[in-house]
């Protein structure tokens, strides 16, 4: 088999994978050296493909060939995909000769489980190993770990690399037990603990003013939930995120829709992919990490499933109503976070500027905030919004898209969804 | 009224800015170009002028970072809003300026620097290179690239490509400026035109395999490509011409998928490892 037909299929299998970042690397890079590569900036997306998806990685498996019978993936043992496998020295070729053309910005590698879990990590750790030892090859590369692997294996692989991950892929035991009966929770999380302990080591030694140099290893670690394969609501993915980011202080959750394959399992029919609930949870996510949200301010024991119509901020100030107006020039940060359609980056701006000056409405178009969005949340030097009618019913009415089938139909995929014009970046608020 | 014309570059414009505060020339009195052929700095100047001396001039370290990007944007009236924004940051007073995100000038300059943040980021992004020769006597390979970025960022933009690429060779040529890394130095050479880069590398037929193959077309998000990869930066991009065909195809590809037959579970292989999992499992 040709090196064209094996990327073929090897990128197709790895293609179901959604993490793509390349940023929060140690910082390093290639002067001096005979080598490529630097790390430590943010990330680069040096491609995009019509799914919307950035490409920054090379994303491959090394086979995809597997043991595991997992019924929402296209290289589970009981599909009849065409099997391939790479050599080490294969893949080093196609790191490096693609990183040279400024195609990517580093390897993310993957792997079908074969002979043994251990067997497998010894692959997958010696394409790094030539890497970064034969060819001092210095951006980014990210390696899929399995949880069955002995914590040596995955000290090793964390030692070439800049990110690990572990996939979760379904958030409770039970939905394992169907969709994924050789995988077990437990034991991810094992894993992913000492993970985190291998990282807190790092920087622990990295903060000892006599230590000469940081103990090489990953800066941090990541996974990935599947998003409508199982039963799963919007409150289990997101508590269960949640844990990973508290326990094991994970950098980053991908949700995945699960989306149709072209080998399908008679124990999961294929469907629609919900791409509009995912986006949802990149929002719920950004909430947790980034605007001190709680799991059970944005969903419930009653409404366990985030507003496919509403971003969950806004979906909470309705709620909250009595919270608001909050007053932007005197109101505390963690409640102007709370204001639907005010940003991180835009709160700050607001705190700084308003030491020196009243803010009024002109200042807030100037700074080209949502002003619709904003209005009848906030108070300004100039503007009290009781007139728009905060407590009426109709406000809600106000904030829903006009109607629109929600869920993308295949028969017409060319139209863009209302999740296109609400945000082009999941997550981003 | 007074011109004032200097090179287009951050540096000439702030050595020029430097004179002026000391003499406390108002922004109002003052026309800035970067035209060459108008006159020369402080021609016929006014000795009456007062000029502050041995007072070194101190501004935010921001500004300078915020004045050095902006300075490469396209727009015209760059210079003059510089200096007005240093006018008022030093003898307007208004020490606090920049903690000003809603006035006026920081505004402008902020989003010229946005503007030239995300051409410096395109452009680390979709530069690709071409391999056109080895050098016979180091061995090192050597690259040349095209990219038309919309400022004039290319020397803001070659520190990244030094760090990345130190080991090989590497040309980037532009329009109106060329960036040549030879593994100890940089040096830059004026711009020439689109014939000068060669059009194709050998690999990009395996790059576009890659493209195709990480595409999933039961996802199709034209509009979020669109805004992140805008249309204007596909003719140097080796995988753009994909495009087209994989939106095309997407549709009929699903739906195959949603015909096909669905696969029974196969029984597990006698495999020792696999036959561990499930006991532990029990």
């Amino acid at each position: 088999m040709d090196i064209t037909r094996k990327l073929q299929i090897l990128a197709d299998a790895a293609k179901y994978d959604a993490s793509c970042a390349s940023s929060g690397a140690a910082r390093k890079d290639s002067r001096g050296s005979t080598g490529v590569g630097s790390t430590g900036g943010a990330g680069i997306c040096h491609s995009y493909t019509p799914d919307g998806r950035c490409v920054s990685l090379l994303k491959v498996l090394m086979t995809n060939a597997c043991l595991y019978d997992c019924h929402y993936c296209i290289n589970r043992r009981s599909s009849n995909v065409t099997r391939a496998r790479f050599t080490p020295e294969e893949i080093v070729r196609l790191t490096l000769d693609f990183y040279k053309r400024n195609y990517i910005e580093g390897l993310f590698l993957s792997s079908g489980i074969i002979q043994s879990a251990d067997h497998t990590m010894e692959l997958v750790i010696e394409v790094a190993r030539k890497l970064r030892e034969e060819h001092h090859f210095r951006g980014y590369i990210h390696l899929k770990t399995i949880p069955e692997a002995s914590p040596s294996l995955i000290a090793l692989a964390g030692r070439y690399a800049d990110r690990i991950s572990i996939n979760v892929e379904l958030p409770s035991q039970q939905s394992l037990n169907t969709l994924a009966p050789e995988k077990n929770l437990a034991r991810t999380e094992e894993a992913m603990g000492h993970i985190r302990e291998k990282i807190d080591e790092r920087y622990a030694e990295k903060r000892r003013p006599d230590a000469p140099k940081p103990p090489p290893f990953a800066t941090g670690q990541s996974t990935q939930m599947l998003v409508g394969a199982d039963a799963s609501t919007d409150a289990v993915l997101l508590n269960c995120a949640d844990k990973l980011y508290t326990n094991h202080r994970l950098r980053r959750v991908y949700y995945s829709a699960f989306s149709p394959i072209p080998e399908p399992s008679s124990i999961l029919p294929l469907k629609a992919p919900p791409l509009i609930r995912e986006h949802r949870l990149y929002q719920a996510d950004w909430l947790l990490r980034f605007y001190d949200f709680k799991v059970e301010e944005i969903t419930s024991p009653a409404a366990p499933n985030l507003d496919l119509a509403l971003d969950p901020k806004l979906a909470w100030a309705l709620r909250n109503r009595e919270t608001f107006p909050v007053d932007v020039n005197k109101a505390p940060r963690e409640m102007l976070l709370r204001i639907p359609g005010l940003g991180v980056r835009n709160v700050e701006r607001i705190v700084r500027a308003r030491r020196y000056t009243r803010l009024r409405l002109a200042d807030l178009i100037r700074l080209r905030l949502q002003m619709k969005k904003l209005l009848p949340f906030i108070m300004t030097a100039d503007h009290h919004p009781a007139k728009l009618g905060l407590d009426s019913d109709s406000l809600r009415a106000r904030f829903l898209p006009p109607p629109e089938q929600l869920e993308l139909s295949f028969a017409a995929p060319p139209a863009p969804a209302p999740s296109d014009f609400l945000s082009v970046r999941s997550g981003e608020l | 009224m007074r011109t004032i014309c200097i090179e287009p570059q951050y540096e000439a414009w702030r050595a020029a800015a430097r004179q002026l505060l000391a003499r406390a020339v108002a922004p109002e009195d003052l026309l800035w170009s970067d035209e060459p052929k108008e006159a020369l700095l402080f021609s016929g100047e006014n000795s009456a002028a007062k000029v502050h001396k041995g007072e070194a001039i101190k501004v935010p370290l921001a500004f300078l970072d915020m004045a050095r990007s902006a300075a490469t944007h396209s727009d015209g009236r760059r210079w003059a809003l510089l200096y007005r924004t240093l006018w008022r940051l030093t003898l307007g007073g208004e020490k606090h300026l920049l903690s000003m995100a809603t006035d006026r000038d920081v505004r402008q300059i902020q989003d010229w620097c946005k503007a030239v943040g995300r051409d410096l980021h395109k452009m680390h992004a979709f530069v690709r290179f071409r391999l056109v020769s080895v050098n016979e006597e180091t061995g090192r390979e050597q690259f040349v690239a095209w990219f038309e970025p919309d400022h004039r960022i290319v020397r803001l933009a070659v520190p990244f490509f030094e760090k990345r690429f130190a080991g090989m060779d590497w040309s980037i040529l532009t329009p109106y400026e060329c960036a040549h890394w030879d593994g100890k130095q940089l040096h830059f050479t004026a711009g020439v035109p689109r014939s000068s880069a060669p059009d194709e590398d050998a690999l990009d037929d395996l790059w576009r395999t890659y493209y195709r193959s990480i595409f999933n077309p039961a996802r199709l998000k034209i509009s979020a490509m669109q805004s992140e990869m805008p249309k204007k930066y596909w003719k140097n991009l080796p995988e753009a011409p994909l495009i087209a065909t994989l939106i095309a195809e997407s549709a009929g590809r699903v739906q195959g998928m949603m015909d096909t037959e669905e696969r029974p579970a196969k029984p597990a292989p006698n495999n020792a490892y696999l036959k561990s999992l499930h006991d532990m499992n029990q």
